[in-house]
C-alpha cells in the first residue's frame, strides 16, 4: 500500500473537525453578547450596590474625558461654520449660519462625534484594563476574595459610561456652539447675545430630546462592548491589544447602527 | 510510599489521619474536562487539618485546575468535593461565598491590583468581607499582615514598583489578612531566584505554623517541596498516582516518580 493510499484511508477513518464558519462565529458571538447583556440586567438591580466604584468610574470616564471632548467640540463647531459659510453666502442666506450649524450640531454631529471620541478613549480603556486584569488573574483574585467581579467591574463601568456620555454630549454641544460663535466672528461681527438668540430660536425640544436620549444608548453600547471584549479576552499580551482594538471598532460600529435606528424611530414619531 | 490507581478510594495517609484532626478537603472521583480535553480524570484525595501537602506533576496534568476547583473558580463535572464538611455542589451562592472566606489562594503571578497601592490591595478584601471593621482596626490588620511578610516599608507604593519576590509576599499578605483556614499556593516560587525561593518557602512554613492553616502547594521546585511538605502527591494525566513523604518518594522504586527528585 502506497503512502498516498494510507493517507486516503486515514482520512476516511478519522473525521476531520472543521473550524466554525464565519457565520457560525458571528452567531456564537451574538449569543455570548446577549448572555452578557442579560447578566448585566440581572446583576444591576441586585444588592450589593457598588456605589463607591460607580462614582470613581464616573469620575474617570466623565471628568477625565472632558478636555478631549471639549477641544473636539470646539473644533467641530468652528470648522463646520467655516465650511458652511460659502454655501450659505452663495444663496444669500449667511444670516442662517448660526441656526443651521446649531441644529446640525445638536441633532447629529455633536452626539455622534462625541460618542466616537468616547468609544476611542473610554471603550478601548475599559477593554484594555479588564483584559489585562484577566491576563494577570486579578479578576480571579477578586472572585476568590469574595467579590462579584461582574458587579464590581462590569456593572459599574457600563453604568458610568451610560450616565456620563449624555452629560459629555451636552457639554460638547455647548462648547461646539462657542466654536461656531468664534467661526461666525472670523469674518463677521455678531454679539454673543444675538448669536445665542438666533441659536435658541432655531432649536426646540424636538431637536434636543431625541439627541440626548440616543446618547444613553450610545454610552450603554460603548461601556458594554468594552467590558465584554475585556472580560472575555484571550490570554497573553496579544489578547489585551486585541480587546482594546476590537472594543473601539465594535463600539464605533454600534454607535452608527444605534444612530440609524434612532433616526428612523424619531422620523416615525414625527420629531 | 503508596501507588495509587484511578479507581481507588480517596488517598488516606493512615499516619496523618491519626496525627491530624478533622478532614478538611476530600475529593472523591473528581472529573473535570474542557471540551474533549479530560484534565482531571479521577482525582481522589483526603487532606487533614494542619497538613501541608505538595502536589507535583508535569505541566498540563491538572494541578492548577484541581486547586481552582477547590477554591470555586471552576466547577467539577463529576464526583464529590467536600470542603470543611460541606459538599460544594450542594451550596448556594451565599454559602459558597462564606466558604470561600475560609480559603486563601496565592496566585502564581500574585494577581495584585495594579491600580491600587499596597495598602489598598490589602484593604480591598477587608472592605469586602469584614465590613464591620473600623478604619483603625483595618489599619492595624494591614500593618500586621505587612509585618508578617516583611513589607511594612512598602505600604504606600504601587505593585509595579515591587520585585517578583515582594509581589509574592504581598499576595500572601493579602490572602492572610482574612485569616483563612485553608491556603492554596499555585507555584509560589516560580520565576524567583533560589535565595528568594527559599525565603518564600520559609515564609509559607512560618504562615503554616503561626496561623495553623492547612496548605496545598503546587510547585515544580523540589527544594520548596522538601522544605514545606508533610506529604507529597504526584499527579499524572489527571489521576493521583503516588503519595508519600519526600524521602519515601525520592527513594521510590518507580523510576518515573524518582525522576521528579533527580
Amino acid at each position: 500500500m502506497s503512502e498516498l493510499d494510507i493517507l486516503e484511508q486515514s482520512k476516511e477513518v478519522q473525521p476531520v473537525e472543521t473550524p466554525p464558519s464565519t457565520l457560525s462565529k458571528f452567531f456564537i458571538e451574538a449569543a455570548a453578547i446577549m448572555t452578557f447583556v442579560w447578566r448585566f440586567f440581572k446583576e444591576v438591580f441586585k444588592p450589593r450596590y457598588e456605589l463607591n466604584e460607580l462614582i470613581e468610574q464616573s469620575f474617570l470616564v466623565g471628568y477625565k474625558s472632558f478636555p478631549l471632548v471639549a477641544i473636539t467640540g470646539f473644533i467641530i463647531g468652528l470648522v463646520l461654520t467655516i465650511q458652511t459659510r460659502p454655501t450659505l453666502a452663495a444663496f444669500g442666506a449667511e444670516s442662517w449660519l448660526p441656526a443651521m450649524v446649531a441644529v446640525s450640531l445638536i441633532r447629529e454631529i455633536g452626539p455622534v462625534i462625541t460618542s466616537l471620541i468616547f468609544a476611542g478613549k473610554v471603550g478601548s480603556g475599559i477593554g484594555a484594563e479588564l483584559a489585562s486584569m484577566n491576563v494577570s488573574q486579578q479578576i480571579d483574585a477578586m472572585q476568590v476574595s469574595g467579590t462579584n467581579p461582574f458587579k464590581f467591574l462590569v456593572v459599574t463601568r457600563v453604568l458610568s459610561a451610560t450616565l456620563m456620555l449624555p452629560i459629555l454630549v451636552i457639554l460638547a454641544d455647548f462648547i461646539g456652539l462657542l466654536g461656531t460663535y468664534a467661526g461666525v466672528n472670523i469674518t463677521g461681527n455678531v454679539s454673543m447675545g444675538l448669536f445665542f438668540t438666533q441659536v435658541f430660536q432655531s432649536i426646540s425640544y424636538q431637536d434636543l430630546i431625541p439627541a440626548i436620549i440616543k446618547t444613553f444608548f450610545f454610552g450603554f453600547a460603548i461601556g458594554l462592548v468594552g467590558c465584554y471584549k475585556g472580560y472575555y479576552s484571550d490570554n497573553g499580551t496579544e489578547g489585551v491589544g486585541k480587546a482594546a482594538n476590537s472594543a473601539v471598532v465594535v463600539a464605533s460600529l454600534m454607535v452608527f447602527i444605534i444612530d440609524m435606528i434612532a433616526v428612523q424611530i424619531t422620523s416615525m414619531l414625527q420629531f | 510510599m503508596k501507588k495509587m490507581t484511578g479507581s481507588q478510594t480517596p488517598i488516606q495517609s493512615e499516619q496523618h489521619s491519626k496525627e491530624n484532626g478533622a478532614v478538611v478537603i476530600e475529593m472523591r472521583h473528581v472529573k473535570k474536562s474542557y471540551g474533549k480535553n479530560n484534565v482531571l480524570r479521577d482525582i481522589n484525595l483526603v487532606i487533614h487539618k494542619g497538613e501541608s501537602v505538595v502536589i507535583l506533576g508535569k505541566s498540563g496534568t491538572g494541578k492548577s485546575v484541581m486547586i481552582k476547583c477547590i477554591v470555586g473558580l471552576d466547577d467539577i463535572d463529576e464526583g464529590k468535593l467536600i470542603i470543611l464538611g460541606q459538599d460544594v455542589s450542594e451550596l448556594d451562592n451565599n454559602e459558597l461565598l462564606k466558604l470561600r472566606k475560609k480559603i486563601g489562594f496565592l496566585f502564581q503571578s500574585g494577581a495584585l491590583y495594579d491600580s491600587m497601592t499596597v495598602r489598598e490591595n490589602l484593604e480591598f478584601p477587608l472592605k469586602r468581607q469584614a465590613k464591620s471593621k473600623s478604619k483603625e482596626e483595618m489599619k492595624i490588620l494591614v500593618k500586621e499582615a505587612l509585618d508578617s511578610v516583611g513589607l511594612s516599608k512598602a505600604i504606600n507604593i504601587v505593585p509595579e514598583e515591587l520585585s517578583g519576590g515582594m509581589r509574592k509576599r504581598l499576595g500572601l499578605a493579602r490572602t492572610l489578612i482574612l485569616k483563612p483556614e485553608i491556603m492554596l499556593y499555585d507555584e509560589p516560587t516560580t520565576g524567583l531566584d533560589p535565595i528568594t525561593s527559599k525565603e518564600i518557602s520559609k515564609l509559607i512554613l512560618d504562615v503554616q505554623k503561626r496561623h495553623d492553616t492547612t496548605s496545598i502547594i503546587i510547585t515544580h521546585d523540589i527544594e520548596c517541596a522538601r522544605l514545606i511538605a508533610n506529604r507529597i502527591i504526584i499527579i499524572k494525566d489527571g489521576i493521583c498516582t503516588a503519595e508519600g513523604s519526600f524521602t519515601e518518594l525520592k527513594n521510590s522504586t518507580d523510576p518515573w516518580v524518582r525522576s521528579f527528585f533527580e
